[in-house]
């Protein structure tokens, strides 16, 4: 951890620099050289570095803050959840938040995650729409083809069934 | 204490080690987390939601020609015992039960489906945990189980789902797919030759990751690690299931080469250990729940390792399940005190091991 020759980089301070910090934000990272006491005041304890476990829930979630057009303190329109509540408990409050609060929980499921778009099952509603059966042809097909490379032919069989059950006669 | 008739196979067919690598892999675990749209979370939620989703949720598995004749178990018609005997037979969970909190949550319950390892639970953290929970190595049959019912189940109900973010969920760590697969491995030969750090970094590393025997917060005990997919969203349900059954086949391919090792280069001190374990359970009078899943650790990788002559994988799955608290209160037909338990559980071990086929005197070996 220790980088011999630097000092450390917060401001004001010239002891040397034995605590090396990589951070990744956003897919970018940065390198951060600072001493025993400005690291503990921004929160690193270089004792005990596994105490920190970057991967976990809750620590993603303090790091995030909502974004310019979503305040900590408006709540979500339908439950009343504020993002600052969100924020303590880790649980979202209604369907709705995620419009509620949609930018600031797309950075934080792209932090989770590392991605934000559904692949997968795409779910086909009791009283469907168009859209939302185009939707779920799209999806179908996309894991029938991945079934097919994946040579899984019970799963295919399965999939395509359901294509077939709301296809378009005329489409076949 | 409560009669779990109506509860298919009592909810222990996961023990049963009929399953692929059952000697290695205990149990398999898939569930999805949905939600209905117009109701609040849970932990938002006024007891009419609760009531609301807990009926339209018994409605739509009535209507399925899956779950039609299954049983609906409201937590509050139970009484504490019997929802920790759901809980130390690992068809509810601790939250569905309300541990750590006065009770459960108003309408909390939980759906069997006849003939089938599923399951669902109402009113958890989400409204519904659609669950598959079967025995040994089998991720790719318990998703298909899941993905039926969830099809069966969405054909009624009208689901949150966002064209994006995909399923929503209470939390975000469950959105897109929400689906967490997990897999119960036995990995003594990975502890005792300590490269299980670097397995469990590895996993780390390939998106997976590892709890204890109950879940979330729940200590690594007896070696039994429960390996799982972290993130939600981002690949298809068929690739999270895939993935984790590669990367499950290896971990048992390291934990088989590892035994090899142990026996290669520790044969006697290996030989002592799970003798040992088998000596103590057979003749211990007094057994906390930590020490009993350490011997039986102990035993099994010596039955697996055939060092030992039995008892069969599934008599020692058992043994996990009712030498548990609720379990031993229930065969005493009374609340036991903490010593007590301790006592019956030496108890309950040495009478299960006494009518098995006593093993030779001294082992291969020796």
């Amino acid at each position: 951890m220790s980088e011999p020759g630097r000092n450390c980089e917060a401001p004001g301070c010239e002891n040397p620099a034995t605590v090396h910090l990589t951070q990744v934000v956003d897919n970018k990272s940065s390198v951060h050289y600072l001493c025993a006491p400005c690291a503990e005041a921004k929160g690193i304890s270089p004792m005990a570095p596994s105490n920190v476990d970057v991967s976990d829930f809750m620590f993603q979630l303090g790091e995030t803050t909502p974004s310019p057009q979503e305040s900590a303190r408006d709540p979500c329109t339908f439950c009343g959840l504020t993002f600052d509540n969100f924020k303590e408990s880790g649980r979202l409050g209604c369907p709705h938040c995620y419009t509620s609060f949609e930018a600031s929980l797309r950075r934080l499921l792209n932090r989770i995650h590392g991605a934000t778009r559904h692949v997968g099952k795409v779910y086909l509603p009791p009283d469907p729409a168009g859209a939302d059966l185009s939707r779920r042809l799209d999806g179908l097909r996309r894991r029938l083809q991945r079934a097919v490379e994946v040579e899984d032919f019970e799963r295919a069989a399965v999939l395509r069934d359901q294509i077939l059950e709301i296809e378009p006669a005329g489409k076949r | 204490m409560s009669n779990f008739d109506v509860i298919p196979d009592f909810g222990l067919s996961w023990l049963n080690a009929s399953g692929p690598c059952a000697d290695i892999v205990l149990s398999t675990r898939v569930r999805l987390a949905r939600n209905l749209q117009g109701y609040p979370y849970v932990a938002k939620a006024r007891a009419s939601d609760r009531e609301a989703v807990f009926n339209a949720v018994r409605r739509a598995a009535r209507a399925s020609k899956l779950a039609g004749a299954g049983a609906c178990i409201l937590m509050s018609n139970l009484d504490p015992h019997a929802r920790r005997i759901l809980l130390e037979r690992r068809l509810v969970s601790s939250d569905l039960v309300g541990e750590g909190r006065p009770g459960p949550h108003e309408a909390a319950a939980v759906v069997t489906v006849p003939d089938e390892p599923i399951s669902i639970m109402v009113n958890e953290e989400d409204h519904m945990r659609l669950q598959s929970l079967a025995s040994g190595l089998c991720i790719g049959e318990a998703w298909s189980l899941v993905d039926r019912l969830d099809e069966a189940m969405g054909r009624d109900l009208p689901l949150a789902f966002h064209p994006e973010f995909g399923y929503l969920t209470s939390c975000p760590t469950n959105t897109g797919t929400g689906l967490r697969a997990s897999v119960l491995v036995h990995l003594p030969g990975l502890v005792l030759t300590k490269e299980i750090d670097k397995v469990l970094q590895g996993l780390a590393h390939m998106g997976l990751t590892y709890r204890g025997l109950y879940g979330e917060g729940s200590d690594v005990e007896g070696n039994f690690f429960q390996i799982s997919n972290q993130t939600t969203l981002g690949k298809s349900e068929e690739d999270l299931v895939e993935h984790l059954t590669r990367m499950v086949e290896t971990v048992i391919q390291k934990e088989t080469q590892a035994r090899q090792i142990l026996m290669r280069d520790a044969g006697p001190s290996t030989e002592n250990l799970i003798w040992r374990a088998y000596g103590l359970l057979r003749y211990a009078r007094l057994l906390t729940y930590k020490d009993l899943m350490e011997l039986l650790s102990g035993v099994r990788l010596g039955v697996s390792l055939k060092l030992l002559p039995g008892p069969p994988v599934y008599t020692l799955n058992r043994m996990m399940v009712f030498s548990q608290a609720a379990h031993l209160d229930q065969a005493a037909r009374r609340e036991l005190s903490r010593p007590e338990r301790q006592a019956h559980r030496a108890g309950y071990v040495r009478r299960v091991l006494s009518h098995e086929n006593e093993p030779p005197t001294s082992g291969p070996g020796g």
